[in-house]
């Protein structure tokens, strides 16, 4: 644990609302990318000159783009539906945290530059004008948002304050004041493939001392396949799934999975990430490049499926956008929908009787779920509505006896994020993550009290890493967070057959 | 007094609808270009119609929320509505069957009405939270209907005015056939503050009517696998890379 100089929030019994305390988190502010990670993206380097003008011509130009941006601004009531709704404001009390505090940095620019009454009458609607300060603001509060729509799913028109922190990044960036992590990752991929930074060759050595631990856990051959032309089905994982811990283990499930159920998958080293930041900056022009990669991909190695790893915001520019952004998609085999997610192909060989378990392979654990945003309200599983919280929790009641559910305003479409997502996952931002993470930590505690839940699954590799991370904060220990499919390979029964 | 009176509600008529139409179709043209659905989201237009009548009807995300402000909210917008169908009597003519059995809730509806605005205005002012994200125009516009719902209930209930007289006043300006107005004090402060509430109506937060319908958040399908949703702009990307 690193050191740190704010309070840990206390982990109360019951929810509090905290009492409004200004200008807390006014200091939290991500490094900035300097030029060599802006300009890959096409941004500038730096704080351009004009950079008032250039704020406001990209916001009108977006404002003529995204219809949500237009209404949303237009349409809040200030009915506060939504103000104790955002895990940042409930761990940091900063009122610009609640949600339509969050977009009103935007929106009071807006009234004062766009609308008949901000410039005619500025106070009385609290219209202000774009000043450093005001720039600022946005640079602190924007990265304190994790874009994970709870405030949406409350607010009575739908009010989704991610679609204005996006909007807000997008403007940064354009003149010059982008996020490091972000922009610098987004870079990354562009040049190598993947978030880390791991090139091809090491990519296939990884795998290999994969499959080596495996065979030795299991005796058992299953392969980890790179780059193979003529495979069936192409998988995109997030990078992290190559060795972070608990990911890999989850890897190491999706594998068995293929193995037991005897298709041909592989991975791609020019597309070897699911991750993609560009949803995280707003920026729709760079969603699409990295999507473009998995076209690629599944085109060059010529699959017929397309499949997704345990990842959440990935699965959301998976499930909603990919189709748009780079589809249509008529090259593969169009009895599957494309993409999939690991969980419906697992759930549905579940159903098929072509999986089998030995639940008392967990019996060590009891388990709750943690539900990602991205998953949760952003996207689906399945054919039904709904199927993003069933399918993932069908799966783990297949493979452990021991399973509870947070409280209930914890989980489905309320589900709290983790308190990394939306691009926040960077050690320079630990103090709003922690602090962030307070509402799902409190409800993990209730049922490890009421329960003895000893463990966390989820399906997203920002969700576990920064679980790993902050729980320890909160009194818990790193390894209380476990993939998915790792309960999947701990008690998948695998039969010795010839390959 | 008359002369004054018609012609500036045909300038707020002017505003209100010309405003509103404006705005309608700058969110009818501006385009979605990602589905972006709250999910759970219906898979069907038809759901979809079902989820913004359960939004528009009962408030159904903010039940979800915050149960003060659903009662306090509905109660109000409830109220209004029963009290605005009342008012087609002074417009319409002969008044149809269904709207004079409608007459007495349309009248009680106004306290219903008057509870809800009151409600609201005391979260605004004791939440602290609420309080901070209010900006002096949040509290007039509460204010301002107050001061709309009570005129008009002292002229139902105490100050009685000429109804046929308000009525043959406003068939005059539909039909171009000047009458007089009664001129009398609380209902000449009842129309002018609803001329004023016309005129604002397309520059506020009242966008919020219109707003509801356009939310990408809860009007969209959840389609996106089986269905490509292109914006224009996005389309024109693909033709410069070729793909
Ligand atoms: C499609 C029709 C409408 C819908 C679905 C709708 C819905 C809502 C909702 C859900 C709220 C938030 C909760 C609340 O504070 O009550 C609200 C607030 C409000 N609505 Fe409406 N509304 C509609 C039409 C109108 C109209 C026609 C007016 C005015 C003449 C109006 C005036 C207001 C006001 C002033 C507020 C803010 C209340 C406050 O200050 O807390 N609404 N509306
Ligand atoms: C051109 C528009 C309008 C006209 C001509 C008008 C006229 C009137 C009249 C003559 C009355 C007295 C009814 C009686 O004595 O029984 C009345 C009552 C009332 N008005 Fe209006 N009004 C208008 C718009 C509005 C609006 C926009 C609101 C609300 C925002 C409103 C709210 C009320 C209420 C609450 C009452 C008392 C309850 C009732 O009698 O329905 N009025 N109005
Ligand atoms: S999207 Fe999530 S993090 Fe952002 S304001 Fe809404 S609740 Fe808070
Ligand atoms: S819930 Fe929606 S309308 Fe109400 S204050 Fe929040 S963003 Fe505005």
């Amino acid at each position: 644990m690193a050191k740190i100089d704010f309070e840990i929030p206390k982990l109360e019994d019951y929810p509090v609302v905290p009492a409004v305390k200004e200008g807390t988190m006014k200091h939290s502010q991500p490094y900035k990318a300097i030029d060599k990670f802006q300009e890959p993206l096409g941004y500038p380097g730096k704080l351009v000159d004009n950079w008032k003008e250039r704020a406001l011509d990209k916001m009108g130009e977006l404002l003529g783009k995204y219809r949500s941006l237009q209404v949303y601004l237009d349409s809040c009531v200030k009915c506060g539906a939504c103000t104790d709704k955002c895990h940042y404001f409930l761990g940091t009390s900063d009122p610009k945290n609640m949600p339509v505090g969050r977009q009103d940095l935007l929106r009071k620019v807006y009234r004062r530059h766009f609308t008949f009454a901000g410039k005619y009458f500025p106070k009385l609607v609290g219209a202000e004008d774009l000043t450093k300060d005001v720039l600022d603001d946005w640079y602190s509060y924007y990265h304190q948002c994790s874009q994970c729509r709870r405030c949406s799913v409350f607010c009575p028109y739908g009010i989704d304050t991610a679609e204005i922190s996006m909007a807000a990044r997008e403007i940064l960036d354009s003149v010059g004041e982008g996020q490091k992590y972000c922009n610098e990752i987004i870079a990354k991929v562009y040049k190598i493939g993947n978030n880390l930074g791991l090139p091809g060759p090491a990519l296939v050595d990884t795998l290999e001392g994969l499959e080596e631990d495996v065979e030795e856990e299991t005796n058992i051959q299953v392969k980890y396949p790179v780059d193979q032309k003529g495979a069936d089905i192409l998988l995109i994982t997030p990078s992290a799934d190559f060795f972070a811990e608990p990911h890999v283990d989850g890897l190491i499930g999706y594998g068995k999975v293929f193995h037991q159920a005897g298709l041909s998958w592989t991975l791609s080293s020019y597309a070897s990430e699911a991750a993609n930041f560009g949803m995280f900056i707003g920026s729709y022009e760079n969603m699409r490049q990295v999507s473009l990669r998995i076209r690629k991909a599944a085109l060059d190695l010529g699959v017929k499926r397309i499949i997704f790893g345990e990842c959440g915001h990935a699965w959301r520019v998976a499930y909603s956008f990919l189709n748009t952004l780079a589809g249509p998609f008529d090259f593969l085999d169009k009895r599957y929908p494309v993409p999939q997610h690991i969980c419906e192909l697992t759930h549905g060989l579940i159903e098929s009787g072509v999986l089998r378990f030995d639940k008392s392979a967990n019996d060590d654990m009891v388990l709750t779920y943690h539900d990602s945003c991205n998953v949760a309200r952003a996207s689906r599983m399945g054919r039904k509505p709904g199927g993003q919280f069933t399918i993932p929790r069908d799966i783990i009641r297949a493979s452990c006896n021991n399973f509870y559910d947070m409280p209930y305003e914890t989980i489905h479409d309320s589900t709290f994020c983790c308190g990394g997502g939306g691009g926040l996952l960077t050690d320079d931002l630990m103090e709003v993550r922690i602090k962030g993470a307070m509402p799902r930590a409190q409800a993990l505690k209730q049922v490890v009290d009421d329960y003895g839940v000893t463990h966390m699954a989820a399906i997203c590799a920002i969700c576990k890493s920064q679980f790993t991370k902050v729980l320890p904060y909160f009194g818990f220990t790193m390894d209380q967070i476990v993939s998915v499919h790792q309960l999947v390979s701990n008690a998948i029964v695998m039969d010795i057959k010839e390959v | 007094m008359s002369v004054l009176y018609g012609v500036l509600f045909f300038l707020a008529s002017i505003i209100f609808i010309g405003g509103l139409v404006y705005k309608i179709r700058q969110y009818w043209r501006t385009p979605a270009p990602l589905k972006i659905p709250t999910t759970p989201a219906p898979v069907t237009q038809t759901g979809v119609v079902w989820r913004l009548f359960r939004e528009v009807v009962f408030f159904e995300s903010l039940f979800r929320s915050t149960k003060w402000t659903w009662i306090f909210g509905w109660l109000f917008h409830f109220g209004l509505f029963l009290v605005l169908v009342r008012h087609l009597r002074y417009f319409i003519d002969p008044i149809p069957v269904w709207l004079v059995w409608l007459q007495p809730f349309g009248k009680y509806a106004a306290f219903a009405m008057l509870f809800g605005l009151a409600g609201l205005l005391a979260r605004r002012i004791f939440v602290d939270r609420v309080r901070y994200i209010s900006a002096p125009s949040d509290y007039l516009m509460l204010l301002l209907l107050l001061a709309i719902g009570s005129s008009g209930l002292l002229m139902t209930f105490v100050f009685h005015t000429y109804i046929v007289g308000v009525k043959a006043f406003f068939r005059g300006l539909m039909y171009f056939d000047w009458q007089a107005l009664p001129a009398d004090p609380v209902l000449l402060a009842h129309l002018g503050m609803v001329m004023f509430l016309m005129i604002i109506f397309p520059f506020s937060k009242l966008l919020h009517a219109p707003g509801i319908f356009f939310s990408p958040t809860r009007n969209q399908v959840d389609n996106p696998r089986e269905k490509r949703h292109l914006a224009p702009w996005a389309e024109k990307l693909e033709a410069v890379d070729g793909q």
